[in-house]
C-alpha cells in the first residue's frame, strides 16, 4: 500500500489499464503531452506513446463519438471530459449511442467505452466548473454511472470501468481529488496524504461495479449518498452527535439497493444527500425506492438534501453548497420527527 | 447618420415548387470524361477544383470515357447491374408490404442504388461501413440474406434483432454493415473513430462513412471532419446529395452557398464531387478514396451528387413540396439505365437478359417475402422477453424485477 491522491489512484489505473491491455486508448482534451488539467494523465503519454494516450480537438461529442467508433472496432476507450459541465455535447452520443449499441443490435455491436469526468463544486468554479449532472444519466438505460469518494475505490473502479463491456460514465468528484472535504473551506485543506482512504495498493485490483459501502455504522438514521458529500455527512454527524450510519453508494446504477433497505430497516429514518439540484435529482429516485422497500420500518418522512434548484452560482458558493451547517440542521429535523 | 437601411433575413428556397415546372437549368453538368484524376498521393491543395465540378465517366452514348473510365471486371459489372435491379426489386416488394400493413415504414433508394453498390464493390472483407438508412445496397450487393432483411422489416419472430429497431434500421457486423442508428450524423464520427482505432492498432482495415446532405447541418459532421483532418485515419467520408431532406431541399443545408464536398476543403481532406447516378464514376472514385485510406494517406470526402426519386419514407407525399414531375426530368438520369445501355453497349449485356434478370428479382423478392411473412409480420412473433435482454450484457436485479414485474 501507497499513499495516492484520487488523482494518483486514477492515473494508476489507467496506467495498469494501458500496461494490461494494448486495446485501452486514453484522450481527451490536454490529456497528451500535458497530462491533463488535473494531471490525471500525467506521463502516460510518455510512457505509452502518443498512438495510446493524445489530445483531442475540443469536441466533446467527437471525443465520446470517436471514442465509440473505437470501442465498436474493439478498442477499451477511456475517454476524459475535461469537466462534468461540458459533457452535454457529447450528451447524444452518450445516450443514443452508447447506452444503446448493444441493445438495438442485439449484441452484434457493443460500446465498452469508460467516459471519465471531474464532477462537482467546492472549488469556486462557476456555472460551468461545478455541476453534478449524474441524474442525466442514471436515468438513461443501458449506462453504469459509477462516483467515488475515495482513492482507493476511485481506482479499483476506474478499473472496473474499463474492463466492463458496457459503457460507463464515471464521474471524479474533483473537490476530492487532493483531499477530502467536508465542506468547511474556511479550514485548513486536508489531504490524502495521511488519511486512511488514501492507502492503495500500488498494482492491480477491481472493485465491483453496483456495491455500495458502509462508511459510519450507526443506529438512528440511514445517511445515503455518495461522493464528496460523504464527508460533509461525516462532519455534520460529528457535530451533531447522531448516530447515524452513512452509507456511500459508489455506483449510482446498477444500484445497491440492498444494503440501503438493510440499513433504513435497521435505523428506521432515512436521509438523502446530493450536490446535485433537488428536483428530479437522483436523490428523487433514492426516496422513491427506499419508501417502495422500507415504507412501514419508516418512522418519519425521507429528508432530501441537495443543492438548490438553480445554477451553480459563482461568489454564493457556499450559501448554495449543501454544506455541513445544512445537513446537521436536517439531521436535527429528521430525528425530531414523530 | 447611418447608411444603412433596414436588415432582411434570408431563408433559401428552391427554384420550384409543386405545381412548377421542373427547372434544373442552374445545374452545372460537365461533359463525362472532362474532369482530370490525379495521383492518389496529390496534395489535397493541389486538387480543391475537384470538389466544384463533377466527375462523369458515363456519357449520353452509354460509353465509358476520361481518365476515371477503367477496365472494371466484366463479373464485378454484372453483378452491379444485377444488384441494382435486385436492390429495385426488393424496395418495390416491400413497399407493397407496407402498403398491405404488414409493416409500419420503408424507405426506398431509388435512383441512388448505383452508389452505395458502386462503393461496396471498391471495399474489401473486413472493412466496416456506418451507413444511414438509404443503403441497404450495402447488404444487397453481399450475400446477406434476404429473408434476415424483411423479417427486420417485419419485427417477427426470425428478426435478428429481436423486434427492437424500427424497419430498415438492419446490422451485420459479418456484412460490414454498422447498426443503423436513426438519430441523424451520429454514425459519422464512429466510422472516424473506427478508423482511428484501425490505425493505432496497424491493421489494413478502413472505415466508410455515410451521410445524407441535410445530415451535414449535423454536428458530428464537423466532429468528423476535424477529427479526420487532425488524426489522417483511413477513412471515406462519403455525402449522398439526392436533393431533398423529407421536404427541405439541399438548400436548408447551406448547399446553396457551397458545395457540400467543399466543406472538407477547409478542413484540408481532399473532396471529389461526383455524379452518383454514373456507376462507372462511382466505382472509380470508390476505388480512387479506398486506396488513399489503405495506403495510409488518410481520408477523402465524396459528394455523390443524385436524387431522391422515392419519397423520403412511406410517412411523406413529395407531392406536397416538389413538382411531381422533377424526378423524371432529374438531368442524371437513372443509374439503373445508364449501367444497363453500357452494358449493352460493351455487349455483356441484352434486353432479354435485363428483362429476365428483373423477372428473377421479383421472384426471388416474392419468394422470400413470403417465407418471412410465414415468421408473422407487424411485431407478430416478437417476444417481450427480448424487451430486458441486452440493455447491459448481464442484466442487473433492477431490470430482472421489472421483466417479472411484467410476467415475461
Amino acid at each position: 500500500m501507497v499513499q495516492m491522491t484520487m488523482i494518483d489512484a486514477i492515473r494508476s489505473a489507467m496506467d495498469i489499464m494501458l500496461d494490461r491491455d494494448d486495446d485501452v486508448v486514453v484522450f481527451g482534451e490536454d490529456v497528451g503531452y500535458f497530462g491533463g488539467v488535473f494531471r490525471c494523465t500525467a506521463g502516460l503519454q510518455k510512457k505509452y506513446g502518443s498512438s495510446r494516450v493524445f489530445d483531442s480537438p475540443i469536441n466533446e461529442s467527437g471525443i465520446v463519438g470517436a471514442g465509440i467508433g473505437m470501442a465498436v472496432y474493439g478498442l477499451r476507450p477511456c475517454v476524459e471530459v475535461q469537466f462534468a459541465d461540458y459533457i452535454y455535447p457529447a450528451y447524444d452520443q452518450i445516450v443514443s449511442e452508447a447506452a444503446r449499441m448493444r441493445y438495438r443490435s442485439a449484441g452484434d455491436f457493443t460500446a465498452p467505452i469508460t467516459i471519465r469526468s471531474p464532477c462537482g463544486g467546492g472549488i469556486f468554479g462557476g456555472q460551468t466548473h461545478s455541476q453534478s449532472p449524474e441524474a442525466l444519466f442514471t436515468h438513461v438505460a443501458g449506462l453504469k454511472t459509477i462516483v467515488p469518494s475515495t482513492p482507493y475505490d476511485a481506482k479499483g473502479l476506474l478499473i472496473s470501468a474499463i474492463e466492463d463491456d458496457d459503457p460507463v460514465v464515471f464521474l471524479e468528484p474533483k473537490r476530492l481529488y487532493n483531499g477530502p472535504f467536508d465542506g468547511y473551506h474556511d479550514r485548513p485543506a486536508q489531504n490524502w496524504t495521511n488519511h486512511p482512504l488514501g492507502e492503495v495498493p500500488e498494482g492491480y485490483y477491481n472493485l465491483p461495479i453496483g456495491k455500495a459501502a458502509v462508511r459510519r455504522s450507526g443506529n438512528d438514521v440511514s445517511i445515503i449518498t455518495y461522493g464528496t458529500m460523504c464527508f460533509v455527512a461525516e462532519a455534520a454527524v460529528r457535530e451533531t452527535g447522531i448516530d447515524a450510519e452513512i452509507i456511500d453508494l459508489r455506483t449510482l446504477l446498477p444500484l445497491d439497493i440492498e444494503t440501503i433497505e438493510a440499513s433504513v430497516k435497521k435505523t428506521g429514518r432515512c436521509m438523502v444527500i446530493h450536490e446535485a439540484t433537488l428536483t428530479s435529482g437522483f436523490g428523487a429516485e433514492l426516496a422513491a425506492q427506499i419508501q417502495e422497500r422500507c415504507f412501514y420500518h419508516l418512522e418519519a418522512p425521507i429528508e432530501r438534501v441537495a443543492g438548490w434548484d438553480t445554477p451553480y452560482p459563482h461568489a454564493q458558493e457556499w450559501d448554495y453548497f449543501p454544506g455541513p451547517a445544512r445537513v446537521a440542521r436536517a439531521l436535527r429535523t429528521l430525528m425530531e420527527a414523530v | 447618420m447611418t447608411d444603412f437601411g433596414p436588415l432582411s433575413f434570408t431563408v433559401p428556397e428552391p427554384p420550384v415548387r409543386p405545381g412548377d415546372e421542373p427547372d434544373f437549368s442552374e445545374f452545372e453538368i460537365p461533359r463525362a470524361g472532362t474532369v482530370r484524376k490525379p495521383e492518389v498521393d496529390t496534395d489535397s491543395r493541389e486538387i480543391k477544383d475537384l470538389a466544384t465540378t463533377m466527375i462523369r465517366v458515363l456519357n449520353r452514348d452509354g460509353e465509358a470515357v476520361g481518365p476515371w473510365a477503367e477496365d472494371v471486371d466484366k463479373d464485378i459489372l454484372l453483378h452491379a447491374l444485377r444488384s441494382m435491379l435486385r436492390t429495385r426489386a426488393f424496395d418495390e416488394r416491400m413497399m407493397m408490404l407496407q402498403r398491405q400493413g404488414k409493416t409500419s415504414f420503408y424507405m426506398k433508394c431509388t435512383g441512388e442504388e448505383a452508389i452505395a453498390i458502386g462503393q461496396q464493390l471498391a471495399l474489401s472483407p473486413g472493412d466496416m461501413n456506418f451507413p444511414t438508412y438509404r443503403q441497404q445496397g450495402l447488404l444487397l450487393c453481399q450475400d446477406y440474406p434476404v429473408v434476415d432483411m424483411i423479417c427486420q422489416i417485419l419485427s417477427n419472430a426470425r428478426d435478428p434483432l429481436r423486434g427492437r429497431q424500427l424497419p430498415i434500421m438492419y446490422s451485420s457486423k459479418k456484412h460490414g454493415f454498422f447498426t443503423i442508428s436513426g438519430n441523424l450524423g451520429t454514425q459519422y464520427i464512429h466510422a472516424v473513430g473506427w478508423a482511428m482505432a484501425s490505425a493505432i492498432k496497424g491493421d489494413t482495415k478502413i472505415a466508410a462513412a455515410w451521410i445524407g446532405d441535410g445530415s451535414t447541418a449535423e454536428n458530428d459532421f464537423h466532429a468528423a471532419l476535424v477529427n479526420a483532418s487532425v488524426y489522417k485515419p483511413p477513412v471515406v467520408l462519403n455525402i449522398v446529395n439526392n436533393q431533398w431532406a423529407i421536404s427541405s431541399f439541399q438548400g436548408i443545408a447551406g448547399g446553396d452557398a457551397a458545395t457540400f464536398a467543399e466543406r472538407a476543403l477547409g478542413y484540408g481532406i481532399p473532396s471529389l464531387r461526383v455524379d452518383g447516378n454514373d456507376f462507372m464514376a462511382v466505382h472509380a472514385v470508390s476505388k480512387w478514396a479506398v486506396e488513399r485510406a489503405r495506403r495510409n494517406l488518410g481520408p477523402t470526402m465524396i459528394e455523390w451528387v443524385t436524387y431522391r426519386v422515392a419519397p423520403h419514407s412511406t410517412s411523406d407525399d413529395p407531392s406536397k413540396y416538389r413538382p411531381r414531375e422533377e424526378s423524371a426530368a432529374w438531368p442524371l438520369g437513372d443509374p439503373v439505365l445508364r449501367l444497363k445501355n453500357h452494358l449493352i453497349k460493351t455487349g455483356l449485356w441484352s434486353e432479354e437478359r435485363h428483362l429476365q434478370s428483373e423477372a428473377e428479382f421479383d421472384e426471388e423478392m416474392r419468394t422470400a417475402t413470403k417465407e418471412a411473412e410465414s415468421y408473422g409480420v407487424m411485431g407478430g412473433g416478437s417476444s417481450a422477453r427480448d424487451i430486458f435482454e441486452d440493455v447491459f450484457k448481464e442484466m442487473p436485479p433492477h431490470l430482472q424485477a421489472q421483466r417479472q414485474k411484467l410476467g415475461v
